[in-house]
């Protein structure tokens, strides 16, 4: 495999521009497509150089080198949707019913990304319920988001979800965390 | 005229069928834990989890919480968490390093092959060493690397034990250049509702694929289906001792394409195939069109290919599912390849194993109902055959191996 190891710029200052009250709304409406099984959508709010990164052990080691629950590139997150989209995916047919929560809302801070521009850092805490019928499950943890402008609007470069229980056996993942 | 004694596992396990009650029953399971997870050879974990002295990693064998040592003179223990004094665990950590294991509660301190070194207040006792110790799974023994640990102080060497999955083994670590697997990675934990034999039946059941994979195998274009179709050549044997798997050399071997068993072709990985013809010569293309193992070892683990499972009950209705990638001694080019393909493909959120899981989750659900009772694993009794080795085979999508598995299962739930 040629060089894919995409070694992710240091934090930097929090970037000019980006209108906290838009960027919530942003990581709401994620959360929603996401809740609400609406694959179009959510993966119309992705980057060409997404990143969807569900680690375990905590933070997770080298996710070239270490498994992870999810890592997804862009294409593998094409993947995960069309498999969905069959209706055949049976950890999601029938789909869970989901709600999550988000709060404490933090900018991090800013990335140079491979287009020239720099990514807004965003951290927040999460709680999901998931109901499905083997039963109701709590997911909760942390998450860091990249965001990118994309003229007026904003796009998802980056998204990596560390659940509090990693290091536990985790029941069947099926839905977007 | 011999009178035969019918056990009530003759009724229970049948040749073309088993009863549902043998997944549900809590007193069955129970049974299970004495007679094969405290008996048998039960797969722990790999050597390279724990390479240096000092090393100790948290295991699970049945029930119990185990730590995996090297001591300083590099021998590997199996020890009980559970502190000789009052109970207390000794261990917190998963994994780590150290000579010594000191008790929380009152300070009874261990070195990492078992010995109690020290306890604080020895007047108290009225002596400075006491005979006692961590319990141990007292035999621990293993294959290339793979860890096994059997409750039982004697009985069959794992070799015996494992018989002709050994040669399964040896042809997964043919495939590194060093001859050597490592399991490096880190593991999976998947929680699954499901009594631990539907897993370990479903992981050489070549009928399922087409219909729980389908899936992605559409989405993705895989190659895998046809292996597992009613045309293919590959087949399903039964490898005795409860193992089997299914062998799909006959499949690759029709195509004879270096690399295809992985999916990819030897111009994208010209590094390692370079180093398979430098190690293996002559053999080296046979190994690299026949690939790696497709094999169930008897009771918990399974190498599919590049990934490996280590399955351990919970409960009648709970096991817990372990995987990672394997990763081949020498083959750099290969091993962040398995770990990108295993992420994709097992978990969790894997795109093969969640789907798997489902299935483990509602045929655990479904043998709740009282009727029929059965379950069948007739498929393939009508074509099945014995190969040049003595082996009963019969085709891919047969039951051929689940009928092994029930066979080796009843002969040690039979045992006193």
């Amino acid at each position: 495999m040629t060089s894919a190891v995409r070694m992710p710029a240091a934090l930097g200052p929090v970037p000019e521009g980006f209108d906290r009250h838009a960027v919530e709304q942003f990581l709401y409406r994620e959360a929603r497509l996401a809740d609400e099984g609406d694959y179009d959508a959510w993966e119309a709010l992705w980057t060409d150089d997404a990143l969807y990164w569900v680690p375990v052990s905590g933070e997770g080691g080298d996710p070239q080198g270490q498994m992870s629950v999810i890592y997804d590139n862009r294409a593998r997150i094409s993947t995960r949707l069309k498999q969905l989209r069959t209706g055949k995916r049976y950890a999601q047919a029938p789909p869970s019913n989901l709600r999550r929560l988000l709060s404490n809302i933090e900018y991090l801070g800013g990335r140079n990304n491979s287009e020239g521009s720099v990514d807004l850092e965003v951290g927040a805490n999460f709680l999901a319920i998931e109901s499905r019928s083997r039963g109701t499950h709590l997911w909760g943890g942390r998450t860091t988001y990249r965001l990118r402008r994309r003229g007026d609007d904003l796009i998802l470069a980056y998204k990596k979800v560390v659940l509090v229980d990693n290091d536990q056996p985790l029941p069947t993942l099926g839905f977007l965390i | 005229m011999t009178a035969v004694i019918e056990t009530p596992y003759d009724r229970l396990i049948q040749r073309d069928k088993v009863h549902g009650s043998l997944y549900t029953d809590p007193a069955i399971f129970a049974e299970e834990l004495s007679k094969i997870w405290y008996r048998t050879w039960v797969f722990v974990g790999h050597e390279s989890e724990v390479a240096q002295p000092g090393d100790y990693v948290r295991k699970r064998l049945g029930l119990q919480d185990v730590i995996m040592t090297r001591d300083r003179d590099g021998e590997l223990h199996l020890l009980l968490n559970r502190c000789a004094h009052r109970g207390n665990q000794v261990c917190d950590d998963a994994r780590g390093n150290a000579s010594a294991f000191r008790c929380p509660y009152h300070g009874w301190t261990y070195r990492n092959n078992g010995e109690l070194v020290g306890f604080p207040f020895f007047k108290g006792y009225g002596q400075r060493k006491l005979d006692v110790a961590l319990g141990r799974v007292p035999r621990v023994d293993s294959y290339h690397g793979f860890v096994f640990g059997s409750f039982a102080t004697e009985g069959q060497t794992l070799l015996e034990h494992l018989g002709a999955a050994a040669g399964e083994i040896d042809r997964l670590a043919r495939l590194s250049p060093d001859g050597r697997v490592e399991l490096t990675a880190g593991w999976l934990q998947h929680r699954t509702q499901a009594n631990w034999k539907l897993l370990a039946e479903n992981e050489t059941d070549g009928y399922h694929p087409q219909f729980v994979h389908g899936s992605i195998f559409g989405v993705t274009g895989s190659t895998i289906g046809p292996l597992y179709s009613d045309s293919s050549t590959a087949v399903t044997r039964d490898l005795g001792n409860g193992h089997s798997e299914n062998d799909l050399r006959p499949e690759f071997r029709k195509f004879a394409e270096p690399m295809r068993w992985f999916g990819t072709t030897e111009s994208r990985v010209p590094d390692y195939v370079a180093a398979m013809r430098a190690t293996h010569g002559r053999d080296a293309e046979r190994i690299l069109i026949e690939g790696g193992p497709h094999v169930m070892v008897f009771p918990n683990l399974f190498i599919a290919e590049i990934q490996v499972f280590n399955i351990q009950p919970v409960a009648v209705g709970e096991c817990i599912q372990y995987s990672t990638a394997v990763q081949l001694v020498g083959a750099p080019e290969l091993n962040r390849r398995m770990v990108s393909q295993c992420v994709g493909s097992v978990g969790p959120a894997g795109m093969l194993l969640a789907d798997d899981t489902e299935m483990y989750e509602r045929n655990y659900a479904g043998l709740a109902s009282l009727t029929p009772e059965w379950v069948d694993v007739r498929r393939g009794l009508n074509r099945e055959r014995v190969d040049e080795n003595g082996f009963t085979i019969g085709g891919a999508t047969d039951e051929t191996g689940m009928r092994g598995f029930w066979r080796h299962y009843k002969s040690l739930m039979e045992a006193t």
